[in-house]
C-alpha cells in the first residue's frame, strides 16, 4: 500500500496543476500581507471606527501576525477547496482520460485499495496545500507583523479581544485547533469532487461541477432568507466555517470570558462531526461506484 | 425706601450670605480634601481590569496604574493591547482637585455606598475645557470621596464609584468601578460566512447603552517615583 501511496503522491506532483494551489495561495497571501503591511493600520481603525467612538485602543500592536492570519483565512478558506479540486477532481478521471484506468486494474491490486490509496493521496495534498497556507499566513505573518492580543470583530454583535500577555498566549492553540477543523472542512471537499471524478471520463466536469456546488452552496449559506435557514444546516459549506468558533470564549456567571475556553465546543464538534459524515458518506458512494464501474477506457 | 422692597433687599441679601457661606463651607471641605490627598506624590499600582461592554468581550486584565504630581495620569494593560473608556478612566480623584479652576458649591447631603455624604458640585472656571460639571460625594468624616459623577462635552456622563479599605491613609481606593454611556454601536455588516455558535446579543444591555469598568487594586507603590516615561 505504501509503495502505491508513493506512487500515486508521484503521479500527483508530476503534474502541473498541482503547483497551481500552491502558486495562487503565495500570490493571494503575500499580496494581502504587503497590503495590510502598508496600510493596515487606517483599515484597522475604519473596521474598528464604531468601537473607537466609545473606546480607546492603545498599547500593542493591534495590526499583528495574529489578525492579519485571521483576516487571511477569512478570504482565503473559501477558495482554497477550489484549489483542492484541481487536484483531487483528476484523481480518477484522469486516468480514465489517458486510458490509464483500465491498464492500472489489471494490477492485482483490489479496486478499494486503489481507490483509497488515491483517496490517501489526494488528502496528503491537501495537507500539504493547508500546511503551506498555515506556514504563509501564520508564520510568516507572525515573522512580519510580530505577536501581539488579537483584536476582532465578530459580524455577529462584538469585538472579541484574546490576550498574548505575561499571563500567557490565549491564541496560538486556537489556530492549531482551527487548522486542524480546516483539514476536516477541505478533506470534505476532496471527497465531493473525488467522488465526482468517480463517474467521470474526464477531469473537467468533477472540477467544474465541485467548485459549481461551493459556490451554490457558499451562496445559499450566506443569504438570510427564512426558507435557505432551514436547509443551510444540510449543506457542508455552512460548517466549514466552524474553524471560527475556535476564537470565541465562555464567560462565566459575571459575564467575564474566560481565557482558554471555546464559547461553544459542542456546536463545533457538531458542525465537524456533519464535515465527516459527508466525507464518509462521498467516500462510500466513490467506493460503492467504482466497484461497480465498467471501466472501458 | 418702601418697606416691601427693604424686606426684599434683606431677603436677597440673606440668600446671598447663605450661599457664599454655602459656597465656603463647600470650599473648605474641597480644601480638606485635597490636604488628605496631598500626601501621595505619585503612585505606581497594579490591578485587576474587568470590562463589562455589551459589543466587548475582554477578559480579565491585570493593569498598572501610574500617577504623578500635578496630573499625569495612565492605565494600560500589563501587555498587549488596552482597550478602555474614551476620557472616563483617565480621570482619577487626584487629577480632578489638583488645579484650582473650579468653583465648589454645596449641594447637600446625599447617600453613597450606602454612607451619608456631602455633595459638592464643582464648576470649572474654563467654559472651554471639556469637564462641564463634576458631582462629589463625599464621606464628611474620613475626607474620602466615595462617588465622583462628571459631565463632559465630548464623552457624555460617566459615574467613578470608589471603596476604600488598606490604602484609606493615602485616600487611594481598593476598588474603583467607572459606569457611561455607549454611543450606538453599529453591527458591521458580515462579509464572510460567519460561523453560528449560538452568541446571541444581549438585548436588554444593548437599549441601556451602558458600559462598565472594574479596576480591583492589588498593590499600591506609594511615593516611591515614577519615571516620566511611564506616561508615554
Amino acid at each position: 500500500m505504501f509503495e502505491l501511496l508513493k506512487i500515486e503522491l508521484y503521479k500527483i506532483f508530476k503534474k502541473p496543476r498541482t503547483y497551481i494551489g500552491f502558486i495562487a495561495i503565495t500570490v493571494v497571501v503575500v499580496l494581502m500581507q504587503m497590503g495590510l503591511y502598508s496600510d493596515g493600520d487606517s483599515w484597522i481603525k475604519l473596521v474598528l471606527q464604531s468601537v473607537m467612538e466609545n473606546m480607546e485602543i492603545h498599547d500593542g500592536k493591534l495590526l499583528n501576525g495574529y489578525l492579519v492570519c485571521f483576516l487571511i483565512l477569512n478570504t482565503l478558506l473559501i477558495q482554497v477547496p477550489m484549489m483542492v479540486t484541481l487536484v483531487t477532481g483528476d484523481l480518477i478521471s484522469g486516468e480514465a482520460n489517458m486510458g490509464t484506468l483500465r491498464l492500472l486494474l489489471t494490477k492485482p491490486i483490489s479496486r478499494n485499495k486503489l481507490l483509497l490509496t488515491k483517496m490517501m493521496a489526494g488528502l496528503m495534498y491537501t495537507l500539504l496545500l493547508l500546511i503551506w497556507m498555515a506556514f504563509l499566513s501564520l508564520f510568516v505573518s507572525m515573522f512580519i507583523f510580530g505577536t501581539d492580543d488579537m483584536v476582532y470583530q465578530k459580524s455577529s454583535e462584538l469585538v472579541v479581544h484574546l490576550y498574548k500577555d505575561n499571563q500567557g498566549d490565549d491564541i496560538f492553540w486556537r489556530y492549531m485547533c482551527a487548522f486542524v477543523y480546516a483539514f476536516i472542512s477541505l478533506a470534505t471537499i476532496a471527497a465531493l469532487s473525488f467522488m465526482l471524478s468517480v463517474f467521470a471520463e474526464n477531469s473537467i466536469g468533477p472540477i467544474l461541477s465541485t467548485i459549481a456546488i461551493i459556490i451554490v452552496f457558499t451562496i445559499i449559506s450566506n443569504m438570510n432568507i427564512p426558507f435557505f435557514e432551514k436547509i443551510k444546516n444540510y449543506m457542508f459549506t455552512t460548517h466549514m466555517v466552524g474553524w471560527k468558533g475556535f476564537f470565541n470564549m465562555k464567560s462565566n456567571a459575571d459575564n467575564e470570558p474566560l481565557r482558554g475556553t471555546i464559547y461553544n465546543l459542542p456546536a463545533i464538534l457538531r458542525s465537524g462531526g456533519i464535515l465527516m459524515a459527508h466525507f464518509i458518506l462521498f467516500t462510500g458512494i466513490s467506493m460503492y461506484a467504482f466497484r461497480r464501474k465498467d471501466i472501458l477506457s | 425706601m418702601k418697606p416691601l422692597n427693604k424686606i426684599f433687599l434683606l431677603v436677597i441679601a440673606a440668600i446671598g450670605i447663605s450661599l457664599a457661606a454655602l459656597s465656603q463651607d463647600a470650599a473648605a471641605l474641597i480644601k480638606k480634601v485635597k490636604a488628605r490627598m496631598e500626601v501621595v506624590n505619585d503612585y505606581q499600582a497594579t490591578g485587576k481590569m474587568k470590562t463589562d461592554v455589551t459589543f466587548l468581550k475582554v477578559p480579565l486584565a491585570t493593569v498598572n496604574v501610574y500617577f504623578k504630581k500635578p496630573n499625569k495620569f495612565r492605565i494600560s494593560k500589563e501587555k498587549g493591547i488596552s482597550i478602555l473608556p474614551k476620557g472616563g478612566v483617565s480621570v482619577n480623584m487626584q487629577n480632578l482637585l489638583q488645579e484650582n479652576n473650579f468653583v465648589a458649591l454645596d449641594a447637600g447631603n446625599g447617600t453613597a455606598g450606602g454612607m451619608a455624604v456631602k455633595i459638592v458640585k464643582l464648576l470649572p472656571i474654563n467654559e472651554t475645557g471639556d469637564v462641564v460639571l463634576t458631582t462629589l460625594y463625599i464621606d464628611p468624616a474620613s475626607l474620602l470621596i466615595m462617588k465622583a459623577t462628571t459631565t463632559t462635552r465630548e464623552n457624555g456622563t460617566y459615574d467613578i464609584e470608589m471603596s476604600y479599605g488598606k490604602w484609606t491613609t493615602y485616600a487611594l481606593p481598593d476598588k474603583v468601578v467607572f459606569s457611561f454611556n455607549t454611543k450606538d454601536y453599529k453591527l458591521p455588516k458580515g462579509v464572510t460566512l460567519e460561523f453560528d455558535d449560538g452568541e446571541r446579543p444581549d438585548m436588554e444591555k444593548l437599549k441601556n447603552k451602558k458600559g462598565r469598568v472594574e479596576i480591583t487594586y492589588l498593590s499600591y507603590e506609594i511615593n516611591k517615583g515614577v519615571p516620566d516615561s511611564f506616561f508615554k
